[in-house]
C-alpha cells in the first residue's frame, strides 16, 4: 500500500485550513527567509570548530540564547539547544535523575504530561526510582495540596507541564514550585513548556524551577530546534559523542532551525499580549459555534484566562474521533483526535482519563490548535465543517 | 530492519469510508448482530435479509468506529451479498483485511469486529435450529468480539451511549 495512492483518493481539498498545530505546523515564510542564508552563505560551519563559518554557526546560537533569556527573564547560559521537545524532556527527566542519584528516588510526574515526560520516567524504574503520578482535577489541575502530599525527602524530581497539550489546562505554577520547595528544598522541578511559551507569560525571574523545555515547532518554528533551560542543577548527557558547543549535547547542532527559532520567537513576542488576546476571541468563537450548533459534546478542559489561547478540545458523543480526523481531513479542516484508533497502542488519550472522561467520550475527542494567523470567518468555516462531519458520523452509528 | 509503523488506512479503505456500501438498517431484518462496545471504540451493526436457500438478498450495516471500520463493515457486506449463510459464515476476517488492500495490525481487529457481528447475526438467526456446518461452539472470532465487550464491561460498566 502507497502513501501516494492513499493521497490521490483523498484530493486536495479547494479549502484549507490547518489546526492540528499541537501536532506540527506550517512556518511563516519570515521564519524560512531567517534559515535559509544558513544553509549555505552563512554559519553552515559546525558552532565548535575554530573557523569562520564555525563561529557564525555559533553566533546563531549566542545570540538564540539571549533572545530566549531575554523572552523568559531568565540567563542565557542556562539555554541549552537540542534537537526536539522530546529529547529536552529525556534530557531533563533521565539526565538529572542519573546525575543526582543518591539525592533521592522518589519521581512525581503529573498524570497528564505529554509522553516525553512520562515515559522517560517511566523508565526510570528499571534503575530502582519510584514513579508517582500525581492525580488532576477534572479540568486538569494539579492541586497544590495534592502535590504537597506526594513530595518527601526522598523526592529527587517533580515534573509538570505549565500548559498542558491536549486541554489546555495553564497551572498554577508559581504555587506548585513553592509547594514542592517548601517540603523538600532539595527536589528538582521541571517544566515542559513548550505549549506555555509565548502564549502564557513566564518570568523565571519569578518561578523558581530548574528545568524548562521548550520547542520550536510549538510556535510556528521549524522542526528540528528545542531548548531545555537548565539552571543550578547536576545534569548528566544521556547521548555521548564528540564534544560539541554544550556539554549536554553531543553532536552538531541544528543552526538553520535554531535560526529559524530565533525568527519565529522574534515574530510570537513581538505584541505579544495582542496575539494572546487573538487567539483567545478566536478560541471562544469557535469553542461556542460548536458547542451550540452540535448536540451531545462537551469542551474538556477549563475555560477563559485558565486556558491556553491557541487550545480548543470537545469530545462529540457517538463519534469515534479518528474517523472524525479523516472525515474532516477529506473536508480540508486538518485536527488531531485523542481516541484509542489514532494511537499506536490503541488506548484512549492518558489526559482524557486522568480527567474523569470515559472512554467513549475520549475517543469522540477533537483536539483544534489555532495560531494567530487564523481568521474569524475560518472559525466558521470549520464549525460548519464539524457539525457536518459530526452529523455524517452519527448518521452511520448504531448507537 | 524497518521499524517504520505501517499506515493505518489504504485507498480502498479511504473510498469506502466517503461512499460506504450497504449503509443503513433493514428495519424488518431476518437477521440482525451487533459486536463491539462504544468504550472500546468501536460497534458494527450487521442486517441481513435472508431469501429462499438460506441466501442473502440484502445485507447491510452500521458502526460506530473509525474509517478502517466502517469500511471493512462496509465490505464484508457487499462480499456476503447473494451467498448463503453457510458460504457467508466461512468468510474469515484475513479476506475482509485483504479485500481492503491489506489492514495493519493496529486495523485488524476492525475486520475481526466485521466477521465476528456478522457469524452472530447467522448464529442467531438459526438459534436452537443450528445446521451442522455451524460448529456448536463460538469460533475464535466471535470470541473476540465477546471478550473485548465483557473485558470492557467488567472494567468501566456498561457503556453509558447504549
Ligand atoms: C507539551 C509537549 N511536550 C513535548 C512535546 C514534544 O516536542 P517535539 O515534537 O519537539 O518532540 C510536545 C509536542 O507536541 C508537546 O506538546
Amino acid at each position: 500500500m502507497s502513501v501516494r495512492d492513499l493521497l490521490r483518493v483523498h484530493g486536495k481539498p479547494t479549502r484549507e485550513v490547518y489546526l492540528d498545530n499541537e501536532n506540527s505546523g506550517w512556518v511563516p515564510k519570515e521564519v524560512v527567509e531567517a534559515m535559509l542564508p544558513y544553509f549555505n552563505s552563512i554559519g553552515y560551519g559546525h558552532p565548535s570548530i575554530t573557523n569562520r563559518p564555525g563561529w557564525e554557526a555559533f553566533e546563531v546560537l549566542e545570540e538564540t540564547s539571549e533572545l530566549i533569556a531575554e523572552t523568559l527573564r531568565g540567563d542565557k547560559e542556562d539555554v541549552n539547544f537540542v534537537h526536539s521537545g522530546t529529547e529536552a524532556n529525556n534530557l531533563a527527566i533521565v539526565g538529572s535523575a542519573k546525575a543526582n542519584r543518591g539525592k533521592g528516588r522518589k519521581i512525581i510526574v503529573s498524570d497528564i504530561e505529554h509522553y516525553s515526560v512520562l515515559l522517560p520516567a517511566i523508565s526510570l524504574e528499571e534503575l530502582g526510582f519510584k514513579v508517582v503520578r500525581a492525580p488532576v482535577d477534572e479540568r486538569g489541575f494539579v492541586l497544590a495540596d495534592v502535590l504537597s502530599e506526594l513530595v518527601d525527602r526522598e523526592t529527587l524530581l517533580v515534573s509538570v507541564g505549565m500548559v498542558n497539550h491536549e486541554i489546555g489546562t495553564i497551572q498554577r505554577m508559581r504555587e506548585l514550585v513553592e509547594t514542592v520547595k517548601d517540603r523538600n528544598p532539595n527536589a528538582i522541578f521541571h517544566t515542559d513548556a513548550c505549549d506555555a511559551y509565548a502564549r502564557v507569560p513566564i518570568d523565571l525571574s519569578r518561578l523558581d524551577v530548574d528545568m524548562l523545555t521548550l520547542s520550536s515547532h510549538k510556535i510556528l518554528g521549524p522542526k528540528g530546534a528545542a531548548v531545555l533551560y537548565v539552571r543550578e542543577v547536576e545534569v548528566q548527557p544521556i547521548l555521548r559523542g564528540a564534544l560539541s558547543s554544550q556539554t549536554l549535547w553531543p553532536g552538531v547542532e541544528n543552526v538553520p532551525a535554531i535560526a529559524g527559532f530565533r525568527k519565529a520567537i522574534e515574530l510570537a513576542f513581538n505584541d505579544l499580549e495582542e496575539k494572546v488576546e487573538r487567539m483567545a476571541s478566536l478560541r471562544d468563537f469557535l469553542i461556542d459555534s460548536i458547542t451550540s450548533s452540535v448536540s451531545d459534546c462537551m469542551l474538556n478542559g477549563p475555560s477563559g484566562r485558565e486556558r491556553a489561547p491557541d487550545n480548543v478540545n470537545i469530545s462529540f458523543l457517538r463519534v469515534e474521533g479518528e474517523a472524525l480526523t479523516v472525515e474532516l481531513s477529506m473536508r480540508g479542516v486538518y485536527v488531531s483526535s485523542g481516541s484509542a484508533c489514532t494511537s499506536r497502542i490503541l488506548e484512549p488519550s492518558h489526559v482524557m482519563l486522568a480527567i474523569g472522561r470515559k472512554h467513549e467520550e475520549a475517543h469522540g475527542s477533537l483536539l483544534l490548535k489555532l495560531t494567530r494567523y487564523h481568521e474569524l470567518e475560518e472559525m466558521r468555516y470549520v464549525s460548519e465543517q464539524v457539525r457536518e462531519s459530526v452529523e455524517r458520523l452519527r448518521s452511520i452509528s448504531p448507537l | 530492519m524497518s521499524t517504520r509503523v505501517p499506515l493505518p488506512y489504504t485507498p480502498k479503505v479511504l473510498e469506502l469510508f466517503r461512499n460506504p456500501r450497504n449503509l443503513g438498517r433493514i428495519d424488518d431484518a431476518d437477521a440482525f448482530a451487533q459486536a463491539g462496545s462504544p468504550a472500546c471504540g468501536d460497534v458494527i451493526s450487521i442486517y441481513l435479509r435472508i431469501g429462499e436457500g438460506d441466501v442473502i438478498e440484502e445485507a447491510r450495516f452500521e458502526s460506530y468506529g473509525c474509517a478502517a471500520n466502517i469500511a471493512a463493515a462496509s465490505i464484508l457486506t457487499e462480499m456476503v451479498k447473494g451467498k448463503t449463510l453457510r458460504e457467508a459464515w466461512s468468510v474469515e476476517w484475513k479476506e475482509v483485511a485483504d479485500e481492503l488492500g491489506g489492514l495493519p495490525p493496529v486495523k485488524r481487529h476492525c475486520s475481526i469486529l466485521a466477521v465476528g457481528a456478522l457469524r452472530r447475526a447467522i448464529r442467531r438467526y438459526y438459534g436452537e435450529r443450528r445446521p451442522d456446518w455451524l460448529p456448536e461452539s463460538l469460533t475464535s472470532v466471535e470470541k473476540q468480539a465477546l471478550e473485548e465487550e465483557e473485558m470492557i464491561e467488567r472494567l468501566y460498566g456498561r457503556g453509558t451511549l447504549r
